[in-house]
């Protein structure tokens, strides 16, 4: 059991990191191992945010090894010479965490060279690079995680999140979503169930060249939707050959630069609750999630099974 | 339903079998009524009425404070500021009249024996699950597990409800106004379901017994599930049941359509592997 939550603004910009966290903190009980959060602000500049990680949060409870604190040092320098190798320029870097970065960097619009020349430097793992998106992710419930990452304030149009309880792999930030859709800008995606069929649709996928940095089945939605993007298709389409290709239970969401788009299995076995509205779209496993957001009564329902929805920020 | 008599297993007698168990109903002697005691229920006066509000409160502390009152004899309780949170009205087994403004979570009124409840907003997963009597209706939408493993009484829903509605259930009545998902009525072993709307694949899945009655397109139907002739016994009993559970549609019911099990796999353990085959 897992909690997962969307919500789109269609006609503004505002505080979604703060509604976020109201909803995943609400969502708590589906989820203590991590919280994430995917995010897209109102970045209009041309330059690309990177987030990305150089070690594990080794606390109670996560499975990640104890690493010397100055290694962190170490990567990040290679972190900033590999960029410059890739022919980026860093604009600003902000350490985060000891073990995370916030940069900002110019570059050109391949990211699948750079990203490689980064995650190259042991230990180091890309949590998102795009013009708007930020995706931060860490041990501990979405008040700690989002108060340790400083997103309580932070503006844009959309975003999602999930409070992760681990079943089929460990407890650290690897495993825990939202998970980019390496290598394009902008994309990520969010998961509850399981995936049956994921160690030969990782293999397939490995074939052409996709990368997985975890053992987590829900990364396989990101890097299955990356390659059908890659293969040209729109998202919705992407997301409904989805659900033919993908076995297992699951309800998943995803989201781009200015889109939102959720997808439910054919068995339905995965709760989602939605609510529409002219100016806002939310929807979570449970409506207590949506409720943090509008208090008063409103109309809410269930996706049908194999229901595909995008909307438009 | 064509071809289901000329099974091997017919022949046989297998199907003439009587289902033994929990599940089956219990015939009381009515004169042996004031013999019967039921453990923890009070004697309430409808006209007593009080309001609870949930905003502040927890489902036990909700479910504590309404069990109070009906001992103290509240037979009306209007639940204010439910806010979608899960497991309120669990458990009552009263007369009560229970009103709850607004949208209750997962697990709303379940295991009740007996209370009228009426909810204003929408229900989430596994409503009213193994209610045992009494009345329920909702007058939205709800999710998934509507009514699941439900034993006896009359669950309404005036909207569309999410997948395995009826899942298991043993008895009692399910209306449904609007659409129903996959998996409709799977495992159901008695009552009945009444879908007014369209209903999604897999309608009827390996159903014991009982009939599912549907007004809208049906998807596919599951396993075991076949299409039975709708009597005029049976259009009596909807036109009854449909007045009861107050839904304000005009029901063709020249057009319902009846689902009941064709009793294959009733006895899967007893039939030829050709047999098994036919049956799934």
């Amino acid at each position: 059991m897992c909690g997962i939550a969307g919500l789109i603004h269609r006609d503004k910009s505002t505080n979604i990191g703060g509604e976020m966290l109201n909803m995943l903190q609400s969502l708590k009980h589906r989820g203590p191992d991590s919280t994430g959060y995917a995010l897209w602000g109102d970045n209009n500049s041309n330059d690309y945010i990177l987030r990305f990680k150089v070690g594990e949060n080794v606390k109670e409870g996560s499975s990640a090894k104890n690493e010397d604190i100055s290694v962190y040092d170490e990567r990040k320098e290679l972190v900033n010479s590999e960029i410059q190798n890739a022919g980026a320029t860093i604009i600003e870097e902000k350490r985060v965490t000891p073990y995370s970065f916030r940069y900002i960097i110019s570059c050109d619009d391949d990211l699948l060279e750079l990203s490689k020349k980064i995650e190259s430097v042991e230990m180091t793992e890309i949590l998102s690079l795009g013009k708007s998106l930020e995706l931060v992710k860490d041990i501990g419930d979405a008040t700690v995680v989002a108060n340790q990452y400083g997103i309580t304030n932070f503006n844009g149009t959309h975003a999602i999140g999930h409070t992760r309880m681990a079943t089929e792999s460990g407890v650290d930030i690897r495993s825990a979503h939202p998970f980019w859709g390496y290598p394009f800008s902008d994309v990520a995606v969010v998961h509850n169930g399981q995936l049956t069929n994921y160690w030969n649709t990782r293999r397939t996928l490995e074939k052409k060249g996709m990368r997985f940095m975890s053992d987590c089945d829900s990364e396989l939605i990101a890097v299955y939707l990356a390659n059908k993007i890659r293969d040209g298709y729109d998202l919705d389409d992407g997301m409904r050959q989805s659900l033919d290709d993908l076995d297992g239970v699951f309800t998943y969401l995803v989201a781009t630069k200015d889109k939102l788009g959720m997808a439910k299995d054919y068995m339905a076995a995965k709760p989602m609750v939605l609510y529409e509205s002219d100016k806002l779209v939310a929807l979570a496993s449970e409506e207590v999630a949506i409720r943090s957001l509008l208090p008063h009564e409103i109309d809410t329902y269930d996706p049908f099974e194999g229901e595909v929805k995008v909307w438009q920020a | 339903m064509a071809g289901v008599k000329d099974h091997k297993s017919h022949a046989m007698g297998l199907h003439e079998e009587v289902l033994a168990g929990r599940t089956q109903q219990v015939f009381f002697d009515p004169e042996e009524e004031e013999n019967f005691f039921y453990f923890n229920s009070y004697e309430v006066d409808f006209n007593k009425r009080t309001t609870v509000d949930a905003k502040d409160l927890d489902c036990v502390q909700v479910n504590k404070k309404i069990n109070n009152l009906i001992k103290k004899g509240y037979g009306t309780i209007v639940l204010k500021n439910p806010g979608a949170k899960h497991s309120f009205g669990v458990g009552i087994l009263n007369k009560l009249n229970l009103i709850v403004e607004g949208s209750l979570g997962y697990f709303g009124v379940g295991s009740i024996d007996g209370p009228i409840v009426r909810i204003s907003g929408r229900v989430g997963w596994s409503c009213a699950e193994n209610m045992m009597a009494g009345k329920v209706v909702i007058e939205k939408n709800a999710g998934s597990c509507f009514g699941a493993a439900i034993r006896g009484g009359d669950l309404i829903c005036k909207g569309s409800v999410g997948a395995r509605t009826g899942i298991d259930m043993k008895g009692g009545t399910i209306v449904v106004g609007g659409d129903a998902g996959i998996f409709t009525g799977f495992m159901m072993q008695r009552g009945r379901i009444i879908i007014l709307g369209d209903v999604g694949p897999n309608l009827g899945d390996s159903m014991y017994d009982g009939t599912i009655f549907v007004g809208g397109n049906i998807k596919s139907c599951g396993a075991d599930a076949v299409e039975g002739e709708v009597t005029e016994l049976d259009r009596a009993w909807l036109k009854r049941k449909l007045k009861v559970s107050e839904i304000d549609k005009k029901v063709d019911l020249s057009k319902m359509k009846k689902i009941v099990s064709g009793k294959k796999l009733w006895n899967y353990d007893n039939l030829e592997p050709t047999e098994r085959k036919d049956a799934l």
